[in-house]
């Protein structure tokens, strides 16, 4: 198991953009969205960190951008990171998906895709998992619908 | 009165289907088929299992030892609506859920019984305001006998709640449905 230190070295030699807050409880890494697939594909095959477990992919819409957030894991050293991701283009998102490295991811982006509308580049089946084709974006911060909201 | 020997009248107060209890009384021998038939519907009521989030485990623990609301006759969880007289609606209805618990009300035989359980099934519960995806209430959906309150009630609560659809079955009547509340859609 490595350290926090130990991690931040390791993702900073990997990636010299990211940046480290502060004060969090989870080790975090603000990776801009070009890079971050490099950046996990490197995780994931080194031996020494090993992160074979994308535990979680969701995403938050800050109004001003979107931010997709990734919680990986390894199975084998049992360490954490959370990876974010900053989306500028906000009526617009793209990334990179990550179905390459992890199979769960799929299922994952296609959930954020749904709620979101934030469009995952090289998704092997990219549609909407829950809503209707035309049902909008209802977990953006300015969705809007008259009929079933109550707003308050 | 004095067909639930179990509860006493005071318990409860007044309430409906008390009255209709009193207006059926005319007859002594429809009467006493009644007393009988609601005495066997009403002490063998048994739910379908059917939670969507955690009212369930609350209702799960109502169902459990500690609790045990097999000693009042609502059972054994069947898995199949068809088996089930009773839909204890306990958790979050959303639109997509809405066709589900429809067709599984529809496919209940008859006579059949609806308990909202949780601020949810109510009317929305914590998701009424600012919820894209939540009914407000599951009687926009199926009509229910039996509201619950609570944000999960206890099983307490639910125990009350069963007494008390176990009271309003025993105000049933074979005859002169049209008295009573109107079940259909």
């Amino acid at each position: 198991m490595l350290n926090r230190q130990e991690l931040t070295d390791i993702i900073r030699a990997f990636e010299p953009e990211t940046e480290f807050p502060e004060g969090t409880q989870l080790l975090e890494a603000i990776v801009p969205a070009e890079k971050l697939f490099a950046l996990v594909e490197k995780l994931t095959s080194d031996t020494k960190t090993a992160f074979n477990y994308l535990i979680s992919l969701t995403a938050v819409d800050f109004t001003t951008h979107m931010t997709v957030v990734y919680h990986l894991d390894s199975t084998e050293f049992r360490h954490l990171i959370v990876l974010k991701s900053l989306l500028s283009d906000r009526e617009n998102p793209k990334t990179d998906s990550l179905t390459a490295l992890y199979a769960t991811a799929e299922f994952f982006e296609r959930e954020v895709f749904d709620l979101f509308g934030i469009r995952f580049n090289n998704h092997p089946n990219l549609k909407r998992l829950f809503l209707e084709d035309d049902y909008g974006y209802p977990l953006r911060k300015d969705f809007r619908d008259e009929v079933n909201i109550i707003e308050r | 009165m004095g067909l639930i020997k179990s509860m006493k009248d005071e318990d409860f107060g007044d309430n409906e289907s008390l009255e209709l209890l009193k207006k059926s009384g005319g007859n002594v021998f429809l009467t006493s088929i009644d007393s009988i038939l609601n005495w066997g519907l009403s002490n063998s009521i048994w739910p379908l299992t059917f939670a969507t989030s955690c009212c369930g485990i609350e209702m799960m623990a109502a169902g459990a030892s500690r609790h045990d609301f097999a000693r009042f006759g609502i059972e054994v969880y069947r898995a199949s609506p068809r088996q089930a007289d009773v839909i204890v609606v306990a958790g979050t209805i959303v639109h997509k859920m809405v066709p589900v618990l429809k067709r599984l009300y529809d496919q209940m035989p008859d006579p059949k019984y609806v308990i909202a359980m949780g601020a949810c099934a109510v009317s929305g519960g914590p998701f009424f305001y600012n919820s894209y995806s939540v009914v407000r209430g599951v009687d926009h959906v199926i009509p229910v006998d039996v509201y619950i309150p609570g944000c999960p009630p206890r099983p307490e609560a639910l125990l009350y709640g069963v007494m008390q659809l176990q009271r309003k079955i025993k105000g049933d009547t074979i005859f002169g449905k049209d008295e009573q509340t109107d079940r259909l859609l």
